[in-house]
């Protein structure tokens, strides 16, 4: 109309693939998603827990999965996708055995997370936004994943692998690679993305006495306050001082 | 004259096996249940609010008044929501606490739940941190195991049910009105206001919605007294609260302290700046609070004393960047977050933030035109206060005080890149032998 071009800037926001139609769902899956329609108040509740579930058995947001969603909550399957593309960690195309996430927000970005997802990057051969050819890795530029403390992060099936380094990410994606355990830093031993989205769906993978309480950076003021002493009071001061609240 | 920390939260986060409830009742766990299922539940609203604690999650409102404002002649029935998606850029508080800790939270639930008389209570948690998840879900089977959360709970007649809920993905929805709409299972888009969450939140009935550390705080405060948490900090921000340090200090971490602890207190226990180095600037409580510089470094660390400079107590999320990092990078990465997280629904932020990405570019390649500066203020003017929730302010709060503290470094913008006056490999720690991480 004026000689401008229309260019979506929004490259990434298409909808659910439906040209690929692959499901394994099966009706022990829909079994499932009732008893997490079950746990709340009002069953649409669910829907984030059973897209998590959906992710679990076929390594993305099916068509399939969007559709049993759908029957199960007794809303549209629109309504369902709709849902499925607002939020990241849906995916639209199978992810890999293992999904690596790189954080490069700003703090994570300057301290080494821009070099290091560049690292990472050449390592697999793929972008973020990716997946290996042979299905194992897939990659991610995620943003600030509450870690900051252990900058720069990666994360590994969304267990945290802190205070990262190119060297330390070579040697966890080759050992992932080789089928050798590899242990999150605060965490279980890594298994796999689509069974830590079971996980997310609310069906524990019996793991959680697995890794510490707390390491590293988590400790550092705890440390310092058992060395000098230091402590909360025991008990409220006198009662003279109560009063003037 | 209490300490220079106090760990209360933290105190057993190095124990062996923490996370665990008998580990948690051997250290006095679910004594503060005990006592306030015998108390009435406006004494303990009373409690709360004699206490002065003021939200955790950043806004600070205080905590029981909050609870107070939940109708009680409501016939519908009152929900309790922790809101546990933390995802403020610099904020990590909540993550460590949750994972070695998780039964003070659920204690906390279940007193909270009791002093609104809800019946129905959730913990919706981000999704990508999938060890935090595993041991909420640990801790609620626990707490429903020895009797602590189900029907008529330790005999008391009261019944809690509570459900941890994984989240996917969505900085939005940390904004409590987009948590309720994630938790009933739509897109997670922030309500217009009134009505409150307190008289219409899920399912329009009523809801408090609270922070993971403000309803962690409440088992102390019941156990111990309102007086002994008022006898921490300062006159209007009392009690305990968790500071996070990160970026270039040379021991980042967690530091449990009174409110009002300074940020040169925060440094010295954290080691020092890295070797060699000096402070540039950082930002109070994340990165939608104005940053401030060294000129800050002596002020109370309190929701009215960083008010009062100009920028907000927030989360406690003390980012420090040292002088080898460029201010417009930075700002770039900040507002990038904030365009990928804007939900789309306000245009001043949906726009507003992809415009204000292609000027930083711009400025960041050294390719800014003389006025862009005033141009893109301009835009962040009309970014801020224009929208439903505070994304948008957050967002433009990180241009406005970078261009009021750095305002040479965007002039510079004109004609030099970013990495040529601040080699990025430098504000690395690790060595970078390319071009320090820029594309």
């Amino acid at each position: 109309m004026s000689g401008h071009e229309f260019q979506s800037y929004f490259p990434d926001s298409g909808g659910v693939d439906y040209s690929d139609q692959e499901s394994n769902i099966t009706e022990a899956t829909l079994d499932e998603m009732r008893q997490i329609a079950a746990r709340y108040p009002q069953s649409r509740s669910a829907l984030l827990p059973m897209l998590h579930l959906v992710q679990s058995v076929d390594g993305r947001v099916s068509p399939r999965g969007i559709e049993a969603c759908a029957d199960v909550l007794g809303i549209s399957t629109a309504q369902v996708s709709g849902v499925a593309t607002f939020y990241t960690m849906y995916k639209r195309r199978p992810a890999g055995k293992h999904h690596v996430g790189v954080c490069t927000t700003a703090l994570c970005a300057v301290m080494g997370g821009d070099a290091l997802l560049d690292h990472v990057s050449d390592k697999l051969g793929i972008h973020a936004g990716e997946t290996t050819p042979d299905g194992t890795f897939s990659l991610e530029a995620v943003e600030c994943n509450a870690a900051c403390d252990f900058a720069p992060v990666m994360m590994v099936n969304w267990e945290f692998m802190d205070n990262m380094t190119p060297e330390k990410a070579d040697r966890l994606l080759d050992d992932l690679a080789a089928g050798q355990p590899v242990q999150s830093t605060r965490g279980a031993t890594l298994t796999s993305w689509k069974e830590a989205e079971r996980v997310l769906a609310g069906f524990p993978d019996g793991r959680a006495d697995e890794g510490p309480a707390a390491a590293g950076a988590s400790l550092v003021g705890l440390t310092i306050a058992r060395e000098r002493g230091w402590k909360a009071p025991e008990s409220a001061p006198e009662p003279a001082k109560q009063e003037e609240m | 004259m209490t300490d220079m920390l106090t760990p209360v939260l933290s105190a057993n986060w190095a124990d062996d096996r923490a996370w665990k409830l008998s580990n948690y009742e051997r250290g006095g766990g679910y004594q503060a249940l005990r006592k306030a299922l015998g108390m009435t539940p406006d004494d303990l609203i009373t409690e709360v609010k004699d206490s002065g604690l003021r939200g955790r999650g950043g806004a600070g409102f205080p905590t029981g008044m909050k609870w107070s404002f939940v109708p009680q002649d409501n016939p519908n029935p009152k929900y309790l929501v922790v809101n546990a998606d933390e995802s403020e850029p610099g904020t990590c508080k909540d993550i460590p606490l949750m994972m070695a800790n998780p039964h003070v939270l659920v204690e906390g639930v279940i007193i909270s739940s009791y002093a609104i008389r809800s019946n129905y209570a959730f913990i919706y948690v981000r999704g990508e941190v999938l060890h935090v998840i595993r041991r909420l879900q640990q801790a609620v089977r626990e707490a429903y195991s020895a009797g602590y959360l189900g029907k008529n709970i330790l005999g008391s007649g009261y019944d809690l049910e509570l459900v941890v809920h994984a989240g996917a993905g969505a900085y939005i929805c940390g904004e409590e009105t987009a948590l309720l709409d994630s938790l009933e299972g739509r897109r997670g888009q922030p309500r217009l206001r009134p009505p409150f969450p307190a008289v219409a939140g899920l399912y329009a009935s009523p809801t408090v919605v609270n922070n993971v550390e403000s309803i962690a705080s409440v088992p102390g405060i019941v156990g111990k007294g309102a007086g002994w948490f008022a006898s921490m900090g300062t006159e209007k921000s009392k009690g305990h609260g968790i500071f996070s340090l990160s970026g270039h200090v040379a021991n980042p971490g967690q530091f449990e302290a009174p409110m009002g602890i300074t940020l040169r207190q925060l440094i010295e226990l954290a080691g020092g700046m890295r070797n060699g180095h000096q402070l540039k600037f950082f930002t109070p409580g994340g990165s939608s609070t104005q940053i401030l510089t060294h000129e800050h470094l002596d002020m109370p660390l309190d929701f009215d004393s960083v008010m009062a400079a100009g920028s907000l107590l927030g989360t406690r999320a003390l980012q420090i960047f040292d002088e080898t990092t460029s201010v417009v990078r930075t700002t770039l990465r900040w507002v990038e977050f904030y365009k990928h997280e804007s939900c789309g629904k306000c245009t001043p932020c949906r726009e507003g933030n992809w415009w204000l990405v292609q000027m930083l570019k711009k400025f960041e390649a050294g390719q800014a035109v003389e006025g862009d500066i005033e141009k893109m203020l301009d835009v962040a003017d009309n970014i801020g206060g224009r929208s439903f929730c505070a994304l948008a302010d957050g967002a433009v709060a990180c241009v406005t005080s970078a261009v009021k503290e750095f305002r040479s470094e965007f002039e510079a913008g004109y004609h030099t890149p970013a990495w040529e006056l601040f080699p990025y490999a430098k504000s690395a720690l690790f060595p970078v032998t390319s071009d320090g991480g820029h594309a």
